[in-house]
């Protein structure tokens, strides 16, 4: 069974809206797959990093929901090989924004002490009072 | 005094539906020398071009202005009416009531129409000063060098000295040929390459019209076209290739082995060698650097061991003085260098190795030599500095998909059990036959996956090379061990190509390849005239391609040296004799160095482009333009700037002519408004345009004046834009003496294609404008004699 994704307009404010958070241009990206090999945590992930990009091309809301984006340690590997010069590390920071400004799975830091999470979610909640 | 007929077009409605022709007939017979006027449907039609003819002899007519379209569209017709009556083509001009006036302006009619008078009475102020120009012509002889010993020079010389040509064909290794000597096959044919192009080596060594220069240098070029006068270093062979019969007996005494270049290192050679096996002159010469026995004299074992006595340890470099009237530049490629991405681990593991490697591996192993084990898995990673913005390399090098499948074809013909993989990004078969040639590939098992690996592994106890890539089509990562990873790398210019562009003063695309002077109509032209490029030194492209653009670009050089001799553009930077008083201050202001001084200074027409960016240096005021003198300029000037009335404001445009005024026609035509206000006057570059007459603008009612010059990247004069920066600097400085906003002075630079950057900045200079206010008449007044005007 194949699902029948629609090529909508809210998938393409979604393609916009990511473009603006991550200060990136998508649709430069000719799906070489150079960021997924040259990804150390790309073993850990449901989505390669190269489909993360595509989801996001294709308006798939979905993506948020990946894990990818959460195991993503913004290394940059991806970054310094793509051959079309786009930042994938902001992408997934992007993508991320959106779960984040919706304000579930609030971690309290004061808290989070030899709690186990996403070592990026603990990045973020701290990034929070860093600015 | 002048007789003008002045005849404004309908355009079938095109014009007459906006702009009240009538109205502007009117206006322009009240105007000074008008004799006749007329308004018609179809000025360009056979009809509309007979009323001038037969004005031209009834009222005795010798100017003629057309109010009507574009001079880049019509300007021709009506220049040929002109000659048709026997009057120099100098003397019509064309005021462009519809790109200008009925075509942006349709919206408000009336405007349109006001606008159309003063353009119309611009062209025939302009007219009334014209002086007529004789076009000169120079001698063109039929000779011509070839730079670059590649299939693309091979091809070109080959062409011209059947054609009758003498050739110069000058290259800079001991043997031509090129990359495609190194070759095994050719794609999609699988030709045996160095079969089908030694054949056309030998022809280029025996034919009669061909000089041929190996292991040779171009040190110099002066001169243009019909006149270079060129520098040729060549090298000491130490060995007379007339006397040597390459038997190879010296090179079995010689005692120094070093690399061969010619298999990429892989093999070794001897100091003296023959350089290929199909080498052309075929004849041995000894590498000076490699060899003992040149200074002082220690060795000679391969003197000794010459029977025919061909070496010379006292040869020592040549240097020729050619004149030839055309030049081919065909200096060609290097591959890209795989260092520069590290992560591939080339010149660290010992089985990754570039395409060409493998080229000369397989020419070698046909041969019976077996260079180095190919094994039974074999991968091909594409693109490899191509298409990668990491390495500044944006473009595809268009051979790299194919070479890769006909290496992966004969590897897997050879050893049908060998696993050959090929890992692309995308897969261009774009040429004839290539498509076939791909499915041939398939057919004989070759697997395709679409993934860019990251980087690559060696095992330190194997050497196997570990690949892992994404199957960017089923999202899996791949991981495989290979014996053989062969990287399809990509094109650059070659050092050669970068030291003759800079040589020639040959403008090079974002690229790096030298620019063609039009990406469509003039492929094979470069933008110097009399200088023609050919194969990959003008960019990446197969043998076929290189073939036909050599010899395009052989036909090209003859047509305009079949002529004998060529028209030269009347527009000239001219002298005035008796003020100029040789101070050489224009000299470094030309962009193509035309000017030399000799008492005065003297401009050589050939050269010259007829940008004008020496005008404004000249602190005499001795330097002009034929056919944009500042006579001519300064009366449309004036007429622009006519009968403005109170309240009402008035900017003038200088557009260029290659790019800005073509791109306002392109605005005009798709009728996007901008500030009516706005009157274009156009100048070859305006770097022509002098800070005087900026001036002086300003003193006769402009309320702004604008700039427009092509982007350097294709503006066919180079460094103007600097002269307009300069030139702009002083005019704002005498406004801002007087105590006028400089900003009211704009420039900018175009491609033809820039719509809304051109009304955009001229709607906010507009607006600016508008806060800024009227100018008083004192501070006009106090600009008066500010900057002398110059003619």
């Amino acid at each position: 069974m194949s699902e029948i994704t629609r090529l909508d307009e809210e998938g393409e404010a979604f393609l916009t809206k990511v473009e603006i958070l991550s200060g990136q241009k998508l649709t430069l990206c000719e799906q070489c797959g150079i960021c997924s090999t040259s990804c150390p945590m790309v073993e850990e992930m449901d989505i390669t990093p190269a489909a993360i990009i595509r989801a996001v091309q294709i308006g798939d809301r979905s993506v948020t929901e990946s894990k990818a984006i959460w195991v993503c340690a913004s290394c940059f590997s991806c970054t310094v090989r793509c051959p079309r010069g786009i930042d994938l590390a902001k992408v997934t920071e992007a993508l991320r924004q959106f779960t984040l400004r919706r304000d579930v799975n609030y971690i309290d830091l004061r808290e989070a002490q030899g709690e186990e999470y996403p070592t990026i979610a603990l990045v973020s909640a701290a990034r929070k009072f860093t600015g | 005094m002048p007789r003008i007929g002045v005849y404004v077009c309908h355009c079938g409605g095109n014009i007459s539906d906006v702009v009240d022709v009538e109205e502007v007939a009117r206006f322009a017979s009240r105007l000074p020398d008008v004799v006749v006027v007329r308004s018609i449907t179809h000025m360009c039609s056979e009809s509309g071009q007979r009323a001038i003819l037969d004005d031209i002899r009834q009222h005795r007519l010798d100017r003629v202005v057309v109010a009507a379209c574009s001079p880049q569209f019509q300007g021709r017709t009506f220049e040929k009416v002109l000659q048709k009556a026997g009057l120099n083509p100098a003397l019509v001009e064309m005021a462009n009531i519809r790109e200008q006036s009925a075509w942006p302006h349709y919206r408000s009619p009336a405007e349109a129409t006001e606008k159309a008078k003063v353009l119309t009475a611009m062209a025939v102020e302009r007219v009334r000063r014209v002086r007529p120009v004789e076009r000169e012509t120079i001698p063109v002889g039929k000779e011509v060098l070839v730079i670059g010993g590649g299939i693309a020079g091979i091809q070109a010389a080959l062409d011209l000295a059947n054609a009758g040509f003498r050739v110069y064909l000058v290259e800079e290794k001991p043997t031509i040929g090129g990359h495609m000597a190194q070759l095994s096959r050719t794609f999609p044919t699988e030709d045996c390459a160095s079969c089908i192009l030694a054949p056309k080596m030998a022809d280029v060594a025996d034919h009669p019209n061909i000089h041929l220069l190996t292991y040779a240098e171009v040190l110099e070029v002066k001169g243009s076209l019909g006149d270079f006068r060129v520098r040729v270093k060549v090298k000491p062979r130490y060995v007379d290739p007339e006397k040597c019969t390459a038997c190879g007996e010296c090179e079995k005494v010689c005692p120094v082995s070093v690399p061969n270049e010619f298999d990429l290192g892989l093999t070794q050679r001897k100091a003296i060698y023959l350089p290929s096996p199909t080498a052309v002159p075929h004849a041995h010469l000894i590498d000076e650097n490699a060899c003992l026995g040149l200074v002082p004299l220690t060795c000679g074992l391969c003197a000794r061991a010459c029977e025919a006595g061909a070496i010379n340890y006292d040869d020592s470099p040549k240097y020729l003085n050619l004149k030839v009237d055309t030049i081919i530049v065909a200096t060609g490629f290097e591959t890209f260098d795989p260092r520069l991405k590290p992560q591939y681990g080339y010149g660290r593991f010992e089985n990754v190795i570039t395409a060409l490697e493998l080229e000369r591996i397989i020419v070698r192993m046909a041969e019976g030599e077996v260079l180095r084990p190919i094994g039974k898995r074999v991968a091909f990673i594409q693109c490899v500095g191509s298409r990668d913005a990491q390495v500044g390399n944006l473009y595809c090098s268009r051979i790299c998909c194919m070479y890769a499948t006909k290496l992966a074809s004969l590897l897997k013909r050879a050893d049908p059990s060998r696993e050959v993989y090929v890992f692309y990004t995308d897969l261009r078969s774009y040429g004839k036959g290539f498509e076939e040639y791909y499915r041939t590939a398939q057919e004989l098992g070759v697997k395709f996956i679409r993934g860019r690996p990251g980087e690559l592994q060696e095992d330190p106890k194997t050497k196997e090379i570990i690949l892992r890539v994404e199957d960017t089509l089923t999202r899996r990562i791949l991981e495989k061990r290979f014996d053989l990873v062969v990287l399809s790398v990509g094109l650059v210019p070659s050092k050669g190509t970068l030291r003759i562009a800079e040589l020639l003063k040959l403008p090079r695309s974002a690229d790096g390849f030298i620019k063609e002077a039009h990406p469509k109509f003039r492929p094979v032209d470069t933008p110097v005239e009399g200088i023609f490029v050919a194969g990959t030194a003008q960019g990446p492209k197969d043998i076929p391609d290189t073939v036909a653009q050599a010899s395009a670009a052989a036909s090209r050089a003859m047509a305009i040296m079949n002529r004998g001799e060529i028209e030269l553009s009347p527009i000239k930077a001219v002298v005035d004799e008796e003020r100029c008083d040789g101070c050489g201050e224009c000299v470094p202001h030309c962009p193509v160095e035309a000017i030399s001084v000799d008492g005065v200074a003297r401009v050589n027409p050939a050269t010259c482009k007829g940008c004008g960016a020496c005008i404004a240096s000249c602190p005499r005021e001795a330097l002009d333009l034929k056919l944009f003198s500042n006579a001519e300029i300064m009366a449309e000037i004036e007429a622009a700037l006519a009968g403005k009335k109170p309240g009402e404001r008035r900017i003038l445009v200088f557009a260029d002519d290659m790019c800005t005024y073509t791109l306002a026609d392109g605005v005009g035509t798709a009728k996007l408004p901008y500030p009516v206000e706005a009157y274009i006057i156009r100048v070859p570059s305006s770097s022509r345009v002098t800070p005087a007459m900026l001036v002086r603008a300003f003193a006769l009612g402009a309320d702004a004046v604008f700039l427009g010059e092509c982007e350097e990247a294709v503006s066919p004069y180079p460094g103007t834009l600097a002269a307009i920066r300069e030139n702009v600097r002083r005019a704002r400085e005498a406004l801002e003496a007087a105590g006028i906003e400089p900003e009211r002075i704009q420039y900018s630079a175009f491609v033809t294609v820039m719509f809304k950057k051109f009304t955009g900045l001229l709607r906010s200079l507009a607006e600016a404008v508008k806060r800024y206010g009227e100018i008083p008449e004192e501070k006009r007044k106090a600009l008066e004699g500010a900057v002398e005007v110059p003619g």
